[in-house]
């Protein structure tokens, strides 16, 4: 009797606590996106849609987070595995490899501004070592590429540790009877990963990536400060509509839109990574 | 308990790997440290020296820039209620998500998939749509302008991290080790706080921190929501970006010290977990 | 358990931080102007020393209107006054903004701004600027033959920039392309009136055709990175850019920091003569003023001469009232000044107005000129396409407001028509 009840009395309060601060905010303003001055429509999603800028926009937003979130995953197990096998100064690290969880976005656009503008450091080390004679313009039009991996390498900075943190929480809790055992018989370290953290991580995988690329999806303030007006993405429409335009009813649509690809996103990786009930190890 | 067996074999194509090992470390140690290095420059270099080309990769210890905002009116004020804000934040979202982790980890419940989508959705909604409604309600209600009321809005925002981090921990623990209190007498209540809580406290921390920072760097709900008691992140970041070029820096500096400050306060528990599993 | 101590101590905590919140007496002077952090310094300290308890916030556009619609809609708020431009005060509702009656600047022009169209002032002028030309007097060594830099014409103005290329291997011609620049009212308050004496009628005109080419060539002297620079005092400083187009408030650091180093010049003319646009900021006060009297007072105390040339000093915005300048101004507010003074003495002066009646189309108006340079001169699409393309946009904006034409456009019995 008090186990069937038992998980929405635990869920209760953050039920009541979401709906009260979340819910209840986003219903008014999503309902914003299905009105117009004659009613409701779908006017504000083909206007938004119909933009010249939206299919760049969206085609930015999701090349950034295709290939920031896979770097960022492959970096944060590799960074977890290190610290996992070290004897002395993992403490230390682990705190340096958490340091830009910290750093806002706006701060870590401002410091990587300063590395690829102009007159910034990568190109004082540049000239410096001789490599060039005078600072080359890095973040320009022509460069879109270049843009681009600025951006991408910026985010890869910023949100690893978002990562980290996760995977190295669950890291923790695999049991070391299970890699000493691997070991007994022999097994390779990479195998060790595959078949014994891999597996065995799944749930903070799941997590990790799944916040992650919600997250990606949002991107804006690193990307303004190094891309400019050079590199759209949805985030910076919807502040446009919202901010500039003062047209709340695109800027909900834009918003939604973001929604949903996230929750497709999320679906398909809940999917993928499905944690066995019980989770028996 | 045994770490003796992954110590002994040291062959020497694995002492070749562990210098690949060492190295690969230190590089990402410097990938972290790097630009964090070039932020301290520009705020100890005079403003003559930020704009400078080629930039010199020492700090002169011009302290001008520091200086300014130390003059500032309220800098203190501000970080008391930036600090307070983050550490209502980080109670607020463990006490209220923590529970909803036990419960996605432990049980089979109708409504389960809806539950964890929309905790999820808090994190796909950009909050500045939503900062308008929330400020209209909480003008309404008093909470306007108060610490608490901030501090509501960011749990809103923290929550999914601590609900997902203590699911994905509750998760890796093996429900045998519960039913095994169960069989010596433990009711529920007493098998979690005596068995699951020592085991997941560390983790926990994880979630700690990220309600920590997530509160300490928001910037637009907290420039909406508070006046009187603004946080030290509305005071100085909502500006930065228009201001002159060595006071950014500075100020971004400012911003992110008693963030590190408490990452490494609280580094030591994250790690406390190592080798508590196989107890 | 010690959590449940934690909690319930927190929960303590809470009840009494939130019963500390309740007095206050202050005026809230919330703002989007003079942010910048030693601005907003300066207006605290000197420019409101005397005004009284006055706590002065200076927000992002974001922020600022989020909570000031916020508190409209809650019918009850702690905003005292509102510092805004002109742009932001015709994007509000008339009847959310108290009549200042009685209020006003020594310009006519300004306070019928003011009015946005209402017989009511609902905002007071407060400070004016304009935008101007700067450089680096290390360029002045490659102006063309024959040109004189306080009479440069848009011919010249490219030709020098594309000496300087030439010379340095590097375009440093500056132009606030970035996301928070004002590249808008370049096209706006500059090409357009200097290239088709208009800027609504003529928007699709063949002399509009020259001017986007003209923009073009300017722009392959420019620094490509300009996409990126919002205040060019950044890149003058650092020496990106020798020669730069912005707003006077957007210089002035540089022209502060190092004085000698720079020269400020009017903007240049082309065939229609040489346009410029004001800049106009106001302050309001919001029906839901906590304390009417007191943010009256406020705006009153605003408009002193004595305040109005603390807030030059402070910010390196014009006073809107007549005062007698001191001489021992920052020489930002001197050289702006003087190349403001020159431009509308200018004989070629085309000066144009703030756009007027726009109401909240105002964003969508400003857009559509920064996507037709984007389309343009970014993307490089067919000029004749582009302009015929935004044209019925354009009408539709003018429309939907029902704003009649403003200088230089000729006068419009209606809303302003797309000719």
């Amino acid at each position: 009797m008090e186990t069937r009840y038992l998980p929405y009395i635990l869920i209760l309060p953050v039920t009541l606590f979401l709906c009260l601060f979340f819910l209840y905010p986003f219903v008014l303003v999503a309902q914003q996106a299905f009105w117009t001055d004659s009613g409701w429509s779908m006017q504000n999603f083909r206007d938004v849609t119909g933009h010249w800028k939206f299919p760049i926009s969206l085609k930015n937003t999701l090349y950034l987070a295709a290939i920031v979130v896979p770097v960022q995953l492959v970096l944060a197990l590799l960074m977890a595995t290190m610290v996992r096998n070290m004897k002395k100064g993992r403490d230390l690290v682990l705190y340096v490899w958490t340091i830009p969880l910290g750093i806002s976005d706006l701060a870590a656009g401002i410091i990587w501004l300063a590395i690829f503008e102009q007159s910034g450091f990568l190109n004082s080390m540049l000239s410096g070592l001789g490599v060039v004679d005078k600072p080359i313009n890095l973040l320009t039009y022509q460069n879109p590429g270049i843009v681009f991996i600025a951006i991408a390498l910026a985010e890869i900075w910023r949100a690893t540790a978002i990562m980290l943190v996760i995977l190295v929480a669950g890291i923790g809790l695999i049991p070391k009877e299970y890699y000493e055992a691997a070991e007994v018989f022999g097994a390779s370290p990479w195998k060790r990963f595959t078949r014994i953290t891999l597996p065995l991580l799944r749930p903070s995988l799941s997590t990790a990536l799944v916040i992650r690329v919600i997250l990606a999806f949002e991107v804006f303030a690193v990307v303004q400060a190094i891309g400019g007006t050079l590199f759209p993405v949805l985030m910076s429409e919807t502040f446009n509509y919202q901010f500039e335009l003062l047209n709340s009813g695109a800027a909900a649509a834009v918003a939604l839109i973001i929604l949903a690809i996230s929750i497709a996103f999320t679906v398909l990786i809940l999917r993928l990574l499905r944690v066995p009930k019980g989770a028996t190890i | 308990m045994t770490t003796v067996a992954t110590d002994t074999p040291m062959t020497d194509p694995r002492k070749a790997g562990r210098y690949v090992y060492a190295a690969g470390v230190f590089l990402l140690c410097a990938w972290v440290i790097v630009p964090l290095y070039f932020l301290l420059i520009n705020t100890l270099s005079s403003p003559e020296a930020v704009n400078a080309f080629p930039k010199s990769f020492v700090p002169e210890f011009d302290l001008g820039s520091l200086t300014f905002f130390a003059g500032f009116a309220g800098m203190l004020t501000a970080l008391k209620n930036s600090i307070l804000v983050a550490v209502l934040t980080m109670i607020l979202s463990i006490a209220v998500g923590a529970p909803a982790g036990y419960a996605l980890s432990r049980f089979d419940f109708r409504g389960k998939e809806v539950f964890r989508m929309l905790i999820l959705l808090t994190r796909a909604f950009p909050l500045p749509l939503l900062a308008l409604p929330l400020a209209v309600m909480f003008i309404r209600t008093g909470l306007d302008d108060t610490i608490f009321g901030l501090a509501l809005v960011h749990t809103t925002l923290a929550m999914p991290f601590a609900v997902l981090i203590t699911f994905s921990l509750f998760s890796g623990i093996p429900l045998e080790l519960e039913e095994a209190a169960w069989t010596l007498g433990c009711t529920r209540l007493t098998a979690f706080t005596k068995v699951v809580l020592p085991l997941i406290l560390p983790g926990i921390t994880a979630s700690a921190i990220f309600a920590f920072v997530i509160s300490w760097n928001e910037v637009f709900a907290a420039a909406v929501l508070t006046i009187e008691n603004r946080t030290l992140t509305a005071f100085l970041l909502t500006n930065l970006d228009t201001s002159p070029l060595h006071l950014k820096f500075a100020g971004g500096f400012i911003l992110v010290v008693p963030a590190l400050i408490f990452i490494f306060a609280v580094r030591k528990y994250l790690f406390a977990m190592w080798g508590i599993a196989n107890r | 358990m010690s959590f449940n101590l934690k909690l319930a101590g927190a929960v303590a905590g809470v009840a009494i931080l939130v019963s500390s919140v309740a007095a206050q007496a202050e005026v809230l002077f919330w703002s989007t102007q003079a942010k910048p952090v030693e601005e907003a310094q300066a207006m605290r300290e000197q420019v409101l020393a005397g005004a009284g308890d006055v706590d002065y916030q200076p927000n992002d556009g974001g922020p600022w209107l989020t909570r000031l619609n916020a508190e409209l809609q809650a019918g009850s708020g702690a905003i005292g006054v509102l510092g805004a431009l002109h742009g932001d005060f015709s994007a509000m509702n008339p009847d959310d903004l108290v009549d200042l009656e009685g209020m006003m600047s020594g310009s006519d022009t300004f306070n019928s701004l003011a009015k946005l169209g209402t017989d009511n002032m609902q905002y007071v002028p407060w400070m004016q600027a304009s935008y101007i030309m700067a450089a680096n007097k290390e360029a002045l060594q490659y102006l063309p033959d024959g040109a004189d830099i306080d009479a440069l014409t848009y011919d010249q103005l490219i030709e020098w920039a594309g000496n300087v290329m030439e010379a340095t291997g590097e375009a440093k011609f500056g132009f606030p392309a970035g996301p928070k620049g004002l590249k808008h009212r370049f096209f706006q308050g500059y090409l357009y009136p200097s290239y088709t004496d208009g800027v609504v009628r003529t928007f699709a005109s063949d002399d509009a055709v020259v001017a986007w080419e003209k923009m073009r060539e300017l722009w392959a002297v420019t620094n490509p990175a300009s996409t990126n620079f919002s205040f060019l005092q950044e890149q003058l400083l650092s020496g990106d850019a020798w020669i730069v187009f912005d707003h006077t408030s957007r210089v002035a650091q540089a022209f502060n920091e190092r004085p000698d180093d720079f020269v400020a010049f009017p903007a240049p003319a082309g065939p229609k003569g040489r346009g410029f646009m004001p800049v106009l900021a106001g302050v309001a006060i919001p029906r839901t003023a906590p304390d009417m009297d007191a943010a009256k007072a406020l705006v009153a105390h605003m408009l002193k001469p004595e305040t109005q040339i603390a807030t030059l000093r402070a910010t390196n915005f014009f006073p809107v009232v007549d005062v007698d300048l001191p001489g021992d101004l920052p020489p930002a507010v001197q050289a702006a000044g003087d190349a403001v003074a020159k431009m509308s003495g200018a004989a070629d002066a085309n000066p144009g107005l703030l756009p007027a009646g726009l109401g909240d189309k105002g964003g969508e108006f400003s857009q559509l000129y920064t996507e037709t340079f984007e389309r343009i001169v970014l993307a490089g699409q067919d000029i004749r396409t582009v302009l015929d393309d935004h044209k019925p946009r354009l009408q539709a904006i003018m429309d939907a407001s029902g704003a009649p034409c403003w200088a230089p456009d000729a006068a419009s019995d209606g809303p302003c028509p797309v000719e």
